[in-house]
């Protein structure tokens, strides 16, 4: 089978991990490897590559580097991915939000956009957008220039409006876009308050202070002691008793986070800055 | 008839078994787990297709009416005996060499996510001939690649019988390739596991 030709072993991973770091200064060495070996295997019969020539090309060829970063990374959202999980946002969240004068959300690992935007409208729902800013941040320069865009299928834009259903949101999804042909662009007035920019949950720093983090559907790409290290930003970036949101699937395995967050929603892995 | 005896020496020895469905599956394995013992001694993964944004309650269902705890896999869960696992929706499942699941929410495969083919080459890359897989009713072809892969890494793997498969698409796609060690009657199947 043509599918099975190519494959790379966990000792080849481990030296492609280490020649990215060298040449591009990106670590994937925290990163899940059985999802890595299935990206790069893609990527490699996509490009129908031997890992020789793999390496090869990742070395001598940066506009490959960018490609391969783009596949590497997964890519995949939704707006409005998982409606409880905004339900309980909207519920939960929100009214603390709008007890600031100013909220500061950011959305960690945003890909392109789309759970910004989401969030976009939950505030705008809630009659916060002027008293609120967004910050999208990926290490993925190309899909933040699609995220800045805001311009999405039709076809996607309809499975998007059967989650927005299932939120309990009043209106629709419809309201928020401008439909031309076979796509949807995001009004600009949810655009208004939102920045995308690059950063590396690897290895950037904090940036600014939150009341707000939502970071959904990348700790799974991470192993147990990088999401610790994660944390440990987020803890820093968030204003004491500012909430927390991972992924459905995604919760605080760490000891020592456990005790530094309150669990605010179970199902829903949305937790509270507790402590300084 | 029994089961080969030496399908059933495997069945004996394997630590994992892996069982894969789509439409018209859900009501067999649903029986299928009920009947298992409580000191099966192996971890069962389920990975079968299902509707997004439909809460089922199939975890539930599952949990009432088995001996092993059920558990609606969460991502870094640490994969452990006697315990069924299932995939949850719109997540791929993987399976890391330190015996852990992760998550993955990459396009889907086979219009499916969770998708078979995904965890079935996990657990083949992990467990190879420690594991045993099934593949029962489906109206697609997601699956077979993932137990030619099992099968080419030692593990036994069984094609539930066209003709008793309510959507044979699935099994027969798997059989087309050669994936299937075996390609058992559904009650072959259940005589095997329950013994």
């Amino acid at each position: 089978m043509s599918d099975t030709a190519v494959s790379i072993s966990s000792p080849q991973i481990t030296e492609l991990i280490d020649l990215i770091k060298k040449v591009h200064g990106f670590d994937f060495s925290g990163y899940t490897k059985a999802s890595l070996k299935r990206r790069v295997t893609r990527i490699m019969q996509l490009k129908k590559l031997e890992f020789y020539d793999l390496k090869h090309i990742l070395v001598n060829d940066q506009h490959f580097f960018q490609d391969f970063l783009e596949e590497i990374t997964v890519n995949v959202t939704e707006m409005f991915r998982d409606p409880l999980f905004y339900q309980a946002l909207n519920q939960q969240v929100i009214p603390y939000l709008s007890t600031y004068q100013h909220a500061k959300i950011w959305c960690a690992g945003c890909s392109t956009g789309e759970e910004v935007y989401s969030v976009a409208v939950l505030l705008r729902e809630a009659g916060l957008s002027k008293k609120s800013f967004i910050y999208g941040t990926d290490i993925n320069t190309e899909v933040l220039k699609e995220a800045r865009k805001g311009i999405y299928s039709l076809r996607s834009i309809k499975s998007y409006a059967e989650n927005y259903q299932f939120t309990g949101l009043k209106g629709s999804i419809s309201d928020n876009f401008t439909i031309l042909y076979d796509a949807a662009s995001i009004h600009n007035e949810l655009k208004q308050n939102t920045l995308f920019s690059v950063h590396n949950l690897v290895s950037d720093d904090v940036f600014n202070e939150f009341q707000l983090i939502s970071c959904r559907n990348v700790f799974i790409y991470f192993e147990t002691e990088l999401q610790e290290r994660i944390l440990e930003l987020f803890y820093k970036s968030l204003c004491p008793l500012g909430y927390l949101c991972l992924g459905s699937k995604e919760t605080i395995r760490s000891d020592v986070f456990k005790k530094k967050f309150k669990v605010i929603n179970q199902k829903e892995n949305i937790y509270q800055k507790i402590g300084t | 008839m029994g089961p080969d005896k030496n399908l059933l020496e495997r069945w004996h020895t394997t630590e994992i078994l892996l069982l894969g469905g789509s439409a018209g599956s859900f009501k067999l394995l649903f029986q299928l787990v009920k009947g298992l013992p409580a000191d099966l001694d192996k971890t069962v993964i389920i990975v079968i297709h299902r509707k997004r944004n439909f809460f089922s309650e199939i975890e539930k269902l599952f949990a009432e009416n088995s001996f092993l705890p059920i558990r609606e896999i969460e991502d870094k869960d640490i994969v452990k005996k006697n315990t069924i696992y299932i995939a949850p929706v719109n997540y791929h499942t993987l399976i890391e060499n330190d015996g852990y699941f992760s998550l993955d929410v990459s396009e889907a495969v086979w219009y499916s996510k969770p998708s078979i083919d995904v965890t079935f080459e996990s657990a083949a890359e992990v467990y190879k001939d420690r594991c045993m897989a099934i593949l029962f009713s489906g109206a697609n072809q997601d699956g077979a690649e993932g137990m030619l892969k099992l099968r080419q890494t030692g593990a036994v793997t069984i094609a539930q019988h066209p003709d008793d498969a309510e959507m044979d698409e699935m099994p027969t796609a798997a059989i087309n390739i050669n994936a299937a060690t075996y390609v058992l009657r559904t009650d072959e199947i259940f005589k095997l596991l329950h013994t």
